[in-house]
Formats: C-alpha cells, sequence, structure tokens
C-alpha cells in the first residue's frame, strides 16, 4: 500500500438550481493526512461523495495521481483506490463484523480464504478482532465506527475518506482512533482525507486544513494559519480559545 | 468440495447424509401417495432455493416467478409437442428463454434503481402480461391449454417420460445439485456480495461491489434454475395452461416455502416446504372428514400467519440452533 495524490479542481454540485458546492480546488499530496471542516451544511459531504462516485460532479474535476475519476461508479472509484467511510455508519448489520470486513478485502483477494485472512488482520489492527463473530447490529456506535474504517481499509486504498469517524467518540477513544491513523499513515503511506468536527482530531492529524462555508472554499492551510484566519473564525469557529 | 464443508458441524453433516439416503431409499419405502406428497415437498423445495438465491441472498423481491417456471414449461413442452424436440434438449432452450426474460426484468428494475416492492410490481407486471399473451398465443394452445400425451408406464428417460418414480429421482438430483450450488455459491465472492447488497448496497458499491452486475447474476442464475422446474412440471402434469403457469397463486407459492422456512437459508426452502406440504395434507384430510369446503384454505392461512408472527426469521433458523447445528466458528 502506498498513497495516492489527490486534486480537486473547480469542483461544483448543483442540486436542481440549490448550489451546494461551488468552485472548490484544493490537493491533498500523495502520504499527506489533510482535513475538510466547515458549518453543517457546508458541502464537505458533498464533496465527498462526488469524490467516491456517489453522484457526478455538475463542474470540475477529482484527479487520482492524475487519473480523472470523477463520473466514474462508486465500486470504479474503488478499484482506483478510493476508500470511505460514512458519516451514517452503514454496517452490513445482519453480517457478523468478520464477514463485514471480508466483503472490503475480497475486492483486492477474490479467494474467499483469502479475504478472510485478510480481514482478521485488519480487524487485530483495530481492536476489533476478539468481536469478530459478533453481528454488525450488536456494536456499540464507537465500535461500529471502527468498523467502516477496517472495512475501508480492507479495500488496500490509496486514498482514505473518513466522514466524521471521532463523532460520538469519547475523547480516550478519540486519541486511540488518532493514533491508529497516525499510524496506518506512516507505516503505509496511505493518503487521508478526513471530515472532521472534533479539532482535537484535526489538529493532532492533518498538515492541512480546508475550510468550506456555504458550499465555497473559504481558507486553506496549516492548522496553526487556519486557527488564526479572521475569515474562518468568523464562520466556523467563532471564538479562538476553541482552537 | 472440501471447502464447501468448513464449519459446518459433523451432526449437521451426518444428518444430511442421512436424510440423502432416505430420500434416494424413498419410492421403494413409501406408496404411491407417499411418493406423491414427497414430490411435491421436493419440487417446492427447489423452486423455493431458486427464489431464496434473488430473495434471501441478494435481497431482491420477485413476486413473479411464476413468469421463469411458466416460459420454461411452455418451451420445453411446445418444441416436445410440435416438433418431438425432446426435454434434455428443450431445457436448454427453456433456460435461454426465461434468462432473457429474467435479464430484461432485472435490467429495467435495477438500472433505474427500483427497489423493494417497486422491483417486486415489475415483476409481477412481466408475469403477468406474459400469461396474457400466452392466453391469445395459438401455438401454445393459448386459454384451452397445451396437452401433453400422458404416458406414466414407459420409463423413456431420453423423452422424460414414465412414472412418478422418475420424475421424483429426477427433482431429487435438481434439488440436491441446487442445494450444493448454493452453499458454493455463498462461499464464493458473488455470494458474499450478494449478502453485503442485501444489508445495504450503497455501502457494498463502496466497497467495490459492482451492484448491478451482482444483482443481474442473482436474477438470471435464480430465473434459469426455476425454468428447469417449469420443464419438470410440465412434463409430470402432463398440461400447461397460462393461468396456472404464470398466475400469481404460482409466483407466490414459490415464495412460500423459504419465507416459512428461513430466509437466506440452505435448509429453509426443504424445510418450509416439509411443513407447508405437511400442513396442506392435514388440512385437506380435515376438510374431507367435515365436509367443510374452504376450511382447508382458512387453517393453512391460518397456520402460516402464527408461524410468521411466532418465527419471522422463519423455522430452520430456529430449530437449527435447538438441533445444536449452528455453525462453528474457528
Amino acid at each position: 500500500m502506498s498513497g495516492a495524490r489527490l486534486e480537486i479542481a473547480g469542483l461544483g454540485k448543483n442540486f436542481r438550481g440549490l448550489r451546494a458546492v461551488h468552485d472548490v480546488s484544493f490537493a491533498v499530496p500523495a502520504g499527506a493526512i489533510h482535513a475538510l471542516i466547515g458549518p453543517n451544511g457546508a458541502g464537505k459531504t458533498t464533496i465527498f461523495n462526488m469524490i467516491a462516485g456517489v453522484f457526478a460532479p455538475s463542474a470540475g474535476t477529482v484527479m487520482l495521481d492524475g487519473r480523472q475519476i470523477a463520473g466514474l461508479r462508486p465500486d470504479q472509484i474503488c478499484d482506483a483506490g478510493v476508500g470511505r467511510t460514512f458519516q451514517i455508519v452503514k454496517p452490513f448489520k445482519g453480517l457478523s463484523v468478520l464477514e463485514n470486513v471480508t466483503v472490503g478485502a475480497l475486492h483486492r483477494r477474490p479467494r474467499l480464504p483469502d479475504a478472510q485472512a485478510q480481514a482478521e488482520e485488519i480487524l487485530k489492527r483495530l481492536g476489533l478482532h476478539d468481536r469478530r463473530h459478533h453481528l454488525a447490529e450488536s456494536l456499540t456506535l464507537p465500535d461500529r465506527k471502527r468498523l467502516e474504517v477496517a472495512r475501508a481499509l480492507a479495500t488496500e486504498p490509496k486514498l482514505l475518506l473518513l466522514d466524521e469517524v471521532m463523532a460520538g467518540l469519547r475523547p480516550t477513544e478519540v486519541d486511540v482512533m488518532v493514533a491508529f491513523l497516525r499510524a496506518l499513515n506512516a507505516q503505509s503511506g496511505i493518503t487521508i482525507l478526513l471530515i472532521e468536527h472534533v479539532m482535537r482530531a484535526v489538529m493532532a492529524l492533518a498538515a492541512q486544513i480546508v475550510v468550506v462555508s456555504y458550499g465555497e472554499k473559504i481558507a486553506d492551510g496549516t492548522p496553526a494559519e487556519i486557527s488564526r484566519n479572521q475569515a474562518v473564525l468568523d464562520v466556523y469557529l467563532g471564538e479562538e480559545e476553541v482552537v | 468440495m472440501s471447502r464447501l464443508t468448513v464449519g459446518v458441524p459433523r451432526r449437521a453433516l451426518a444428518m444430511l447424509a442421512i436424510l440423502l439416503v432416505l430420500l434416494i431409499a424413498a419410492p421403494a419405502l413409501l406408496g404411491g401417495y407417499g411418493l406423491s406428497v414427497l414430490i411435491v415437498v421436493l419440487y417446492a423445495t427447489y423452486v423455493g432455493q431458486a427464489w431464496n438465491i434473488m430473495m434471501g441472498f441478494a435481497g431482491q423481491l420477485s413476486l413473479g416467478h411464476a413468469l421463469y417456471a411458466g416460459l420454461g414449461g411452455y418451451v420445453a413442452a411446445g418444441l416436445y409437442f410440435h416438433y418431438g424436440i425432446g426435454p434434455w434438449a428443450g431445457v436448454v432452450a427453456a433456460v435461454a428463454a426465461a434468462v432473457l426474460a429474467g435479464s430484461i426484468v432485472g435490467y429495467l428494475g435495477f438500472r433505474f434503481s427500483l427497489a423493494g416492492v417497486y422491483f417486486a410490481l415489475l415483476t409481477i407486471a412481466f408475469a403477468e402480461f406474459t400469461r396474457i399473451g400466452f392466453d391469445n398465443w395459438p401455438w401454445s394452445g393459448g386459454s384451452g391449454g397445451l396437452f401433453l400425451k400422458v404416458e406414466r408406464d414407459v420409463v423413456d428417460i431420453a423423452n422424460l417420460r414414465g412414472g412418478p418414480v422418475l420424475f421424483y429421482y429426477v427433482i431429487l438430483i435438481l434439488t440436491a445439485g441446487t442445494f450444493v450450488l448454493c452453499r458454493a455459491l455463498l462461499e464464493s465472492k458473488l455470494g458474499r456480495y450478494w449478502l453485503a447488497i442485501r444489508e445495504d448496497a450503497e455501502a457494498a458499491q463502496a466497497v467495490g461491489v459492482p451492484v448491478l452486475r451482482c444483482k443481474m447474476l442473482a436474477v438470471v442464475i435464480s430465473a434459469a434454475l426455476t425454468a428447469v422446474a417449469g420443464v419438470w412440471s410440465a412434463f409430470y402434469d402432463n398440461n400447461l395452461f397460462p393461468e396456472t403457469a404464470f398466475g400469481i397463486s404460482r409466483s407466490v407459492e414459490i415464495t412460500l416455502a423459504p419465507i416459512i422456512g428461513g430466509l437466506g437459508t440452505l435448509f429453509g426452502p426443504f424445510v418450509g416446504a416439509v411443513v407447508l406440504t405437511g400442513l396442506g395434507q392435514i388440512f385437506t384430510e380435515l376438510r374431507d372428514w367435515l365436509h367443510i369446503a374452504g376450511i382447508k384454505q382458512i387453517f393453512y392461512g391460518l397456520a402460516l400467519l402464527i408461524i410468521v408472527m411466532y418465527r419471522p426469521a422463519g423455522i430452520w433458523p430456529w430449530l437449527a440452533n435447538r438441533l445444536g447445528l449452528v455453525e462453528r466458528k474457528p
């Protein structure tokens, strides 16, 4: 596994006249961790959905290692090397934890025993191995978030899109997830783009932060720059002490 | 082959082997009545298994499976009736016709993201207008039906002409073969992808599952297997009517055994078929004894209601648990 470079240019999305995202451009270099932040309804998940192929952009390009992926189907984009989690978790409820992750692993390992072995490895790393035979619907929310990450990782992505995987976690659990993602990034060089409201995690992980508000990018910079950016403070962070 | 039995408790394999031996020996053990009941059980099991691939595995509700059974039956019986082409060749044409029909229904439904009951309505619509088409098509006898010569005293395997024992063994082989096929499918990449689609198609697609292709394969495989059942029943019954071949009641009957036995399970269709056929026989006896017309349907309906209320996941998951036959987790 290694990372891929993500480059988004002029990305826009209209939903029947409602301008959800307008002219958003940014790049995440291979192997970097960047964050995408902004108030609720700013268009962050819409941007993710365009990268992941849930719907095609109305304008602009999405390049993965120089290859245009905008407009491909989600499974083709997974094939190209993008893994994603869902903000509202979507486990395969009636399947066991192991089976959930195995489905992801089958993408690169079509033989079931190979995929299962791969899934077990990933579950060990995410601390879910002892619950591998539990039904996914029996997991607690923090475990479901971890399962989302495990299932996405099983597809061996070069770019991992994480949509609020820290939400609902206790501070200690946030620290565990942050440590895991940092180790994952260091070991495999995987590129990570995360949407996150938990600023503690954003500040700990992201080398660069992109801020969107009302569908437009309003700032782009290092955590230190963003925490001093007046436009950001106005629309999003509100008070300086938050950061 | 060994892969297929990984994790299955030894007791379950032993019981399965005993059941198979009993089923093979059944014609020698049972009289004509017993064998005819067992034929009904195996037929319901077989079509239930075929339907279960679509609904139980891939989560796509078809309430028009009579379309595939009816097409299969009419194609093979028509070829035999008009041109003397035997059913072993006819079944190839029958399967081809059902696969074509399944592809059309599947593509229209899945390409345009019809889900749940809307997809089910589409399947009913196709079965219904095929029925109306056959009602008015002289080649197949129209609404007056298509009749094959009854030849119960011969044993002509090449033309599938013969008595109940011949038909019993054919449906037994089909059922056992499909049981193994379903297990193999579930233990394959495609089978796991179906389960993922059943649980959450969007999440499945995000981890690389080509959802449209997998759904199409489910409907095509299911339709092909169902068409074979249609051929078998056409030659067993020796008559075909559009109303019984394509009617909604046939479509619903196909769904009952797997629903009662346990959707998505391998053994559910058989358990469901045994229970349903058993209940049917008991209530027929009751009707004949009490001389009250319609009492069979009332009790049959009530029994189904009670089973669905108390065992919503079907009888087999509960029974398997009771018998200690749940798969081992290594």
